[in-house]
Formats: structure tokens, C-alpha cells, sequence
């Protein structure tokens, strides 16, 4: 896979990130190097291999389906950088 | 130029669990803002969510009420992307494994039979709710509905105009009910429709580029999407123009739809599997005990009315599109055996004075046992057929029982034959016009003074006994 400038452009505007022009620079050979040795996983033929769907050896964790007390607003709104109204407050969004 | 239309549906129904997908809080609709809310269902940090069986088993429920083939392994993933309603910033959700596949429902237009294909139906969890008028500098956020539990129903490309996309919707919307997997009220938001739309001249094989329209919330407005986009999109193309990829928003007071963003902003969402969430395996025990809980589907029971009640092709469909319905005329048969009666009374009356009133089915004041038992004061000419809407109008209102109604307003029908006799005789006398005319050949006029009798007996004299008098007398 060949990594420009451009995918970390892009990859860094998905993440929300803003970055330097040497950031950039220096986060694109930091991720070609990155790739290039993961990348040498596809010397192996996995064709005739289950893909591991999940890490933990497990299924069908569930819970019943039963409604306990939700917490208390003031301690959800502890979390919130900025509230009022019994809200979050953020900035204002124009769809 | 003949363009042809082509369309699919992504539909969200939310999931009529008590507790929310991932965490016991409720799933109640409203509530104060941030009430009904956890650290998990708010995202915090180091909280583990756990799945709600329910989920699965309904999501399970509608994939067999809707043909789908049930995935013996299933995984969820997230899905990412960032948006004030989200907390997590990922919406839990399932990418390559859903649990339900390749399904199908029938529908019928004007008569006309069609299959539409579902191509998958997978959980996921709702988002929180954006209030834009609480602050002029800041949106609010209210997180109740984040992770009440939702399923995706996404049907292939093969709806073709603005009927057809009602009758899927309609009756995708009467199965869930049906199976009582979600409430589906529209206006609460348990229910709604983003539409997939291209046009492409007849006959081109390759579908044209499609938009996505968003903000659905009625089936009126789902109609009214449609059509309107269908229209730009042509226009679009006749003035030499192209459709550009993206997601509009669509205007239901303006009655137009407006670009939101563009393929080229579009999410690049990076799916990668919930490593928090297990996989799920529906094995062959739990699956068969789910299919026996699902009850009789709409199709089946419209069958049945017309084998069993006798009832017209149309009857049944009418009655059966909705379950609360359905439900009132079986009650309503269960005590009286004049089910064509019933059904005409709950199409007819009963249907208009919903309407005129504004209420829901679920909230009618007349019960189905007294509705029948009207039809039964009709049936047994305690009352005319006549008397019998004022009747009913009067129950409506009140809610009262029939009979006590009849008794109240004097309503209950003159078989005296003496009485009659004397109101029959008095017409004769008053309108010597009508029965010279009647006599002269032009039967006709009979029907005149038929309606000066019932007047004379405020509409109580049976309409039989008057026409048998009516003639005799006359024809002395």
C-alpha cells in the first residue's frame, strides 16, 4: 500500500487531528515503515484459514432484559466540559 | 424522454425492549433530558457493555417474519465517526456479519403482486438528540435515546414509483407490529425511512447515480420525498445536467430537499469489529424458539378471513393491514356472526369518525363488543339501519352501550303496524301529487313519500313494513 502525504492528510482529518507540515513529513515515513513490515504478513497464504472473527474464544455474552436506575443527571453532567438546562452544551451544530 | 425510477429503503425501526441495547437503563420515549442515561450509554472510559438477549431475539423475529436467512454467527462492529449525538464517537453496529440476510416481502399495488427483497436487517444502537433552540451560542445535548436499541432493515433497489415504496413501507411497518418487536410510531421517532433514489431512462441496464434523503418521519412524507426528487433528478438530466452522489435532507414544510453533504465529504467510516462485544451464534434451539413465538403475519391472517369470515379479498386487506385493527373486528366477530356487517361498519363509520376525530385506532371510545351489539339491534330490527348511525355516532362520543343509547334518544323502531299505518295514511292524504304520479305508472314517486313517512317517524318506522303498507294503500 503506498502512503503520501496525502493519506495522512486524510487519515489525520478523520482523526480530527491537525498537524505541521514536518509532522506530516516525518508521520509518513513513520507509517511506510509501519506498513511495509506489517505487509509482510501477506507473504503467508491464508486462503484455507478461518478469519478470527474475535480475540476472546467466546460467544453469547448476554444480559436479561431488565431496566435498573439510570444515575443521577448531576453526576452524568460532571462529565460534560460545559451544561445547562440538564444538558451537554456544545458548540453549535448546523446540519 | 421515459425515465424509469429506482429506489430502496433503509429503514430503522427501534426494538420495543424495556432497557436499552447495552446497559439497563429504560427505554422510555422522553423523559427530562439526561435522565434516562449510564456511564455506559454516555461513553465513558473503561465501562463494558453487555448485550440485551432481547435484541437479538427480536432482530431474529423480524429477519424470520420477513423471509431473511438467519446468520448462525454474527459479529457487531464499530462504526466511526464524529458527531455531538454520539459520545462515543463510534455507533455500535454490525458491518459484514448482520444477523439477518436475504429476505423478501410481497407486495400488492392496485392489484398487482410484487416481491421486494430485503437485503439485510442489522442491530445497532440509537443516537442522543440534538435540541438547536435551548442556547443562540450552543446546541444541547440529551443523551436519553443514545443505545435505545434499533434494527436496520435495508431493502435491495427493486422499488419502482411512489406506490410502491408506500405499500413496502406499509406493510414492512404492519409485520413489525405484527411480531411486536417495535412500537413503530412515527411520530415519536420509533420509525423511519431514508430513501436510496436514481432515475435511469427505460430500458438502460446500469442504475444512474443515486442520493440518499434523510429526516423521513411520516409515510406522507416518505411519498412526498419521493416523488419531488424523482422529478429534480429528471429535470437534472433533461437540461443536460448530472446527479451529483450525496445526501440530502429532505423539507417536509417546504416540500423540498436540500444537499447536506457530498461523496467527497462523505464518512469513511473505518468499520472494525466491537472488540468489547462477543460474537452471536443463534444456534438450532434458540432459533426454533424463536420462530415459535412468532404469531400469525398479516398475509396469513388476510387468507384466513376470506377462507373462514367469507369476507372480500378487499375486506381482508383492509382489516388486516393493521393488527390493532384486525384485532377489533375478531372481537367484534366473536359475538356476533354478521362479520360482513362489522366489516362494513369498522371501513365505513367507524373508520370516518376516526379521521373526522383525529384519534388512534388504539384509542377508540366504542368497544369492539358494542359495536357488535349495535349491529345486532339492527339485525334483530330493535333499530333501523337509519337510527342505528345515530346511534353509533352518540356511542361514539360518549362511549355509552347501545342499547342504553336507543333507550336514552327513544330510537328504538316503530313495528307497530297501527302506528305506521297512521303515518302511511297521513303521507297518502298530504301529497296527492306523489300519488297521482304513482298511479299514472311513475313508480318512482314511491320513494318520496317512503321519506315522508320516515320523517313523519323520525327515521324509527322499519323500512320494510312502511314499503308493504305503502303499496297495499295505494294499490286500494
Amino acid at each position: 500500500m503506498e502512503i503520501t502525504i496525502e493519506t495522512i492528510e486524510h487519515v489525520a482529518s478523520l482523526a480530527r487531528l491537525s498537524l505541521k507540515e514536518d509532522e506530516k513529513i516525518r508521520l509518513t515515513s513513520d507509517l511506510k515503515n509501519i506498513i511495509s513490515y506489517v505487509e509482510k504478513l501477506n507473504e503467508l497464504d491464508t486462503s484455507n484459514i478461518k478469519p478470527m472473527e474475535h480475540v476472546i474464544p467466546m460467544k453469547n455474552v448476554l444480559r436479561e432484559d431488565i431496566v435498573n436506575a439510570s444515575y443521577d443527571r448531576n453526576e452524568i453532567l460532571k462529565n460534560a466540559h460545559e451544561s445547562g438546562e440538564g444538558g451537554f452544551k456544545v458548540p453549535k451544530v448546523v446540519e | 424522454m421515459d425515465y424509469e425510477v429506482v429506489i430502496g429503503l433503509e429503514v430503522h425501526a427501534e426494538l420495543a425492549t424495556r432497557s436499552k441495547i447495552y446497559c439497563s437503563c429504560t427505554t422510555e420515549f422522553g423523559g427530562e433530558p439526561n435522565t434516562h442515561c449510564c456511564p455506559i450509554c454516555t461513553g465513558m472510559p473503561g465501562v463494558l457493555p453487555v448485550l440485551n438477549k432481547k435484541v437479538v431475539e427480536y432482530a431474529v423475529k423480524a429477519g424470520l417474519a420477513t423471509n431473511c436467512n438467519i446468520a448462525s454467527f454474527s459479529k457487531q462492529d464499530r462504526k466511526n465517526y464524529f458527531y455531538p449525538d454520539l459520545p462515543k464517537a463510534f455507533q455500535t453496529s454490525q458491518y459484514d456479519l448482520p444477523l439477518c440476510f436475504g429476505g423478501a416481502i410481497e407486495i400488492d399495488v392496485n392489484g398487482v403482486k410484487k416481491s421486494i427483497g430485503l437485503t439485510r436487517i442489522h442491530i445497532e444502537e440509537d443516537a442522543g438528540k440534538l435540541i438547536h433552540d435551548a442556547w443562540a451560542d450552543g446546541t444541547l445535548v440529551d443523551y436519553n435515546r443514545c443505545g435505545v436499541p434499533l434494527i436496520e432493515i435495508v431493502s435491495e433497489p427493486d422499488l419502482r414509483s411512489a406506490d410502491e415504496v408506500k405499500a413496502y413501507f406499509e406493510k414492512l411497518k404492519s409485520i413489525l407490529e405484527y411480531i411486536e418487536v417495535s412500537d413503530c410510531k412515527m411520530q415519536e421517532g420509533s420509525l423511519r425511512a431514508d430513501v436510496n433514489l436514481s432515475v435511469r431512462k427505460r430500458g438502460q441496464r446500469e442504475f444512474g447515480t443515486r442520493t440518499e434523503m434523510k429526516n423521513l418521519n411520516s409515510i406522507k412524507a416518505i411519498v412526498r420525498a419521493v416523488e419531488a426528487e424523482t422529478k429534480r433528478q429528471i429535470e437534472e438530466l433533461e437540461y443536460g445536467g448530472t446527479i451529483i452522489q450525496e445526501t440530502r435532507r429532505w423539507d417536509d414544510n417546504k416540500g423540498e430537499s436540500y444537499a447536506m453533504r457530498s461523496k467527497e465529504e462523505a464518512h469513511d467510516y473505518r468499520y472494525f469489529p466491537e472488540p468489547d462485544l462477543l460474537p452471536i451464534v443463534v444456534g438450532e434451539e434458540w432459533l426454533s424458539q424463536i420462530k415459535a413465538e412468532i404469531p400469525e403475519l398479516p398475509d396469513q391472517r388476510k387468507s384466513r378471513y376470506v377462507e373462514k369470515f367469507e369476507l372480500p379479498e378487499y375486506d381482508a386487506a383492509v382489516l388486516t393491514s393493521s393488527k390493532i385493527i384486525a384485532d377489533y373486528f375478531e372481537a367484534a366477530a366473536a359475538v356476533n356472526s354478521n362479520v360482513k356487517a362489522i366489516s362494513n361498519w369498522i371501513m365505513g363509520d367507524l373508520m370516518r369518525a376516526i379521521n373526522e376525530k383525529e384519534i388512534e385506532f388504539s384509542n377508540i371510545p366504542v368497544a369492539p363488543e358494542d359495536l357488535a351489539g349495535l349491529i345486532g339491534l339492527i339485525d334483530k330490527g330493535t333499530i333501523t339501519g337509519k337510527a342505528a348511525k345515530k346511534v353509533f355516532d352518540i356511542m361514539f362520543e360518549t362511549g355509552k352501550k347501545p342499547m342504553d343509547v336507543v333507550k336514552e334518544e327513544g330510537l328504538e323502531a316503530v313495528n307497530d303496524e297501527a302506528a305506521i299505518l297512521l303515518a302511511v295514511k297521513e303521507a297518502i292524504s298530504n301529497n296527492p301529487k306523489s300519488v297521482e304520479d304513482y298511479k299514472a305508472g311513475k313508480k318512482q314517486a314511491i320513494g318520496f313519500l317512503v321519506g315522508q313517512i320516515m320523517k313523519a317517524t323520525k327515521g324509527k318506522a322499519q323500512p320494510q313494513t312502511v314499503n308493504e303498507l305503502l303499496v297495499k294503500e295505494l294499490e286500494k
